[in-house]
């Protein structure tokens, strides 16, 4: 031990030690001091105890408490769901149609929409559900299928050219490889620009478009939504707008899948997929159709 | 003498101190007076703040200063401040602190002497101490005593009284944060949040244990402040000093009489620490431990006025004036201290912030927008050929009745916008929508200009509808396609 002596001044001892001629006083504690120094121990003791503390070689000890933080997240989650089983029940009993008549659903149904396209969709769709070449871009207010919140939802739960499913949507654009020419081929895309006045129209390519193109598509190029055949008179192309890629789906057309989501996702999330995407600022108004005459006649009864 | 041997074996280091209780002694004088009114006005404005009412019509609370949590609203008076204005409290902070420098600086310790709450909660305690147990001497008797019922029955009235000053210090910090008559009747019926009624226990605990028990070593063992303090005050600084070169050598006034000329001013009667809260012998210096309260003051001029010597052995003085007049020279007046480039600096910061703040007070709106465009997609071309941009536009209305907005859209000449909140065939340059008051309203907003558009910038502007309208515009991009054909 070093050099401890009484310092004369205070008649308190030094701890010793001398830096450049400084010396410490060793000036004891205060009581409550000390006493609060032993409790943190005790505490510390007994927190070591009641709480997992030790790691071992396997898992750490576990505390006689059984507290984890896995099951305080647990809790926090089960309880997440409590609260909103309210809200779920909701989501459950209203029809999708009728979900804009409560803004306040609507307005939680974009938000679940919105996390569960994070997880879901955004592989496909994009992070801004702006899509990419032959993957639609939900933002827009072209819909080969329909754009309110029910075709949404259907589409979501039945999926398009989902093999193995009886209720997906299918159009199956034919191949025109082999029954056009190439130079044909060039006059029909021709004239599908034409359509929204990116080309000239050509009296070939339009005979052509009659004969082989006009009965899905329309004779003004339109599209038909019953069959899923794409607007061509419009200024959105899945797969590009250019006179090369569309004369390349006339001869190979290339068709991509939506996958069914009904069997992966519960029905109140693909909901408020449907009520996300539909409030991306394309969605459309929803019309109500009577099955049939009869049926509307009664109601007005 | 500094070797090994000079440790004396029969004093060994022992681990802890037992605290020396503090019991000091009733007295009177100007800063007693003065000390009397600071803690009364402080515990007025403490215990009584919440109370004031003040009219902010139906849609806002009637509180005159309120920090409401829940709704993120801070009312003070006539003021009222959004979460975005966090820099009028931030600024009250900042003069806040450097108020206490410029004080510190100026006359030295006397927030800690006089106005710190730890002062002004001990000081009550040491009343309530006098007012059960009786003056100093009376309660060191009772402290050596040993237990008895009539002890136990006075420490437990003292200690009732305690918690009773510590329960209501409690309780009205919570007032600040919720209507306090409301929150009051909520409290007893066992209605109130559970954040209250811990709160209120914490502080009481606090109050009761740093106020009852902790007193002196709070400042002396707790409190970085004073740490701080040396490093704002200097030579020019008042603070409570004893004049050694007029004291000393200490002697009675017997001694002086049979000896004249041998002894100082100071017959040595202790009563200067006798008074003192914190037990310090200011005759041994500055220290921490010395909160510059001025009772030793009080305390020795009436001495010397019994004993006909001049008052102001202890006294307020700046280091230099001491060497001053220990040089012989004659006592300067204290005011002088006061104005120095020091104190002026920090007055001038100091009021530049608070002319700051009133501007900004002032020319403040009471209408807001924020406007956050989508990056993601930064624009939508739609089928007919038109570009889309979608924006999150923020209305704010900081006033508390409602007020019905017309955001309006400035530049891009052919371009409209809709809402969420509507369809697309009403899309229009103007739109009105109401609303509620204290309210930010956020709206998306999807503007569409004809195609072949290019970027460009353009804003959104607001005006309220009605009397004196106000106006608040925001800045923004358009984006599209840049070579479209």
């Amino acid at each position: 031990m070093a050099n401890r002596r009484l310092d004369e001044a205070t008649g308190t001892e030094t701890v010793g030690h001398e830096w450049d001629g400084i010396e410490e006083l060793d000036t004891p504690m205060p009581r409550w001091w000390l006493w609060t120094f032993f409790a943190t121990v005790v505490f510390a003791v007994g927190y070591a105890i009641a709480y997992p503390a030790w790691p071992l070689v396997e898992k750490g000890t576990e505390g006689v408490l059984g507290w984890t933080s896995r099951g305080e997240f647990a809790r926090e989650m089960q309880h997440e769901r409590d609260g909103r089983a309210a809200l779920m029940a909701q989501l459950t009993a209203t029809p999708i149609e009728r979900l804009a008549d409560d803004p306040e659903l609507m307005r939680a149904a974009v938000a679940g929409g919105r996390a569960a396209f994070k997880v879901n969709c955004v592989q496909c769709h994009g992070s801004g559900a702006a899509g990419s070449a032959g993957y639609p871009n939900l933002n827009d207010d072209d819909w080969l299928w329909g754009g309110d919140l029910k075709t949404i939802e259907y589409t979501l739960l039945h999926g398009i050219r989902q093999p193995g499913e009886d209720t997906t949507r299918t159009s199956l654009m034919p191949a025109f490889g082999g029954a056009l020419s190439s130079e044909q081929i060039g006059q029909v895309a021709d004239h599908v620009l034409s359509f929204s006045g990116k080309a000239k129209d050509n009296a070939a390519g339009a005979q052509l478009f009659a004969d082989n193109c006009a009965a899905c598509h329309g004779p003004a190029g339109t599209g038909n939504r019953e069959l899923g055949a794409p607007n061509l008179a419009d200024a959105i192309w899945l797969y590009g707008g250019t006179s090369e890629s569309i004369a390349q789906q006339i001869r190979q057309p290339r068709h991509g899948v939506m996958p069914a989501w009904q069997h992966r996702l519960d029905p109140v999330t693909i909901r408020m997929l449907a009520a996300y995407v539909h409030s991306l600022g394309g969605g459309e108004q929803f019309v109500e159709v009577a099955a049939n005459a009869a049926d509307q006649a009664d109601e007005q009864r | 003498m500094s070797s090994v041997e000079q440790i004396a074996p029969e004093r060994p280091t022992k681990l802890f101190a037992k605290r020396q209780s503090v019991h000091p002694r009733r007295i009177d004088g100007p800063f007693r007076r003065f000390k009397w009114l600071v803690m009364f006005v402080t515990l007025a404005i403490y215990y009584g703040t919440p109370w004031l009412r003040w009219d902010r019509g139906p849609y806002a609370p009637d509180q005159a200063v309120l920090i409401d949590l829940a709704n993120q609203r801070f009312y003070m008076f006539g003021i009222e401040i959004w979460p975005h204005e966090f820099y009028f409290v931030a600024g009250l902070l900042i003069m806040a602190g450097i108020g206490l420098f410029l004080v510190t600086s100026a006359v030295g310790r006397a927030w800690c002497g006089y106005s710190c709450p730890q002062t002004v909660w001990t000081d009550l305690f040491q009343h309530v101490d006098r007012f059960v147990d009786g003056d100093r001497n009376a309660r060191m008797r009772l402290d050596a005593a040993p237990w008895s019922a009539g002890k136990a029955a006075r420490r437990a009235f003292k200690w009732t009284i305690y918690l009773v000053i510590a329960f209501w210090t409690g309780g009205a910090w919570i007032m600040y944060f919720a209507d306090a008559p409301t929150l009051t009747r909520d409290f007893w019926n066992g209605d109130a949040a559970s954040v209250a009624y811990g709160t209120v226990a914490v502080l009481t605990a606090t109050t009761f244990w740093l106020g009852g028990f902790m007193r002196e070593q709070v400042c002396i063992y707790m409190c970085p402040w004073p740490r701080i303090q040396g490093a704002l005050i200097d030579e020019k600084s008042l603070i409570v000093t004893y004049k050694d070169w007029r004291g000393e050598p200490r002697g009675s006034v017997k001694k002086a009489e049979k000896d004249p000329g041998a002894f100082g001013d100071c017959i040595d009667c202790n009563l200067c620490v006798a008074v003192c809260p914190t037990g310090y012998d200011i005759r041994k210096g500055p220290d921490v431990a010395c909160i510059t309260c001025s009772l030793c003051i009080d305390a020795c001029d009436r001495v010397m006025k019994e004993v006909g010597r001049p008052r102001g052995l202890i006294d307020y003085a700046t280091l230099e004036d001491c060497r001053h007049e220990a040089a012989g020279g004659q006592p300067r007046p204290a005011w002088r201290t006061l104005l120095r480039p020091r104190t002026v600096i920090y007055f001038t910061i100091w009021a530049g912030i608070g002319l700051a703040l009133l501007f900004a007070l002032g020319t403040r709106t009471h209408l807001g927008i924020s406007v956050e465009p989508d990056r993601n997609p930064s624009f939508m071309l739609l089928s007919d050929g038109s570009v889309r941009n979608a924006y999150t536009v923020k209305l704010r209305n900081m006033q508390s009745r409602p007020r019905a907005l017309q955001l309006e859209l400035e530049g891009i000449p052919a371009a409209e916008m809709w809402t969420d909140d509507m369809p697309r065939q009403e899309a229009a340059r103007k739109i009105v929508r109401e609303i509620p008051p204290d309210t930010t309203l956020p709206l998306r907003v999807y503007v569409i200009a004809p195609p072949g558009s290019p970027p460009q910038a353009f804003g959104f502007a607001a005006t309220t509808q009605g009397e004196r309208p106000e106006r608040a515009a925001s800045e923004t991009r358009f984006e599209a396609p840049e070579n479209e054909r």
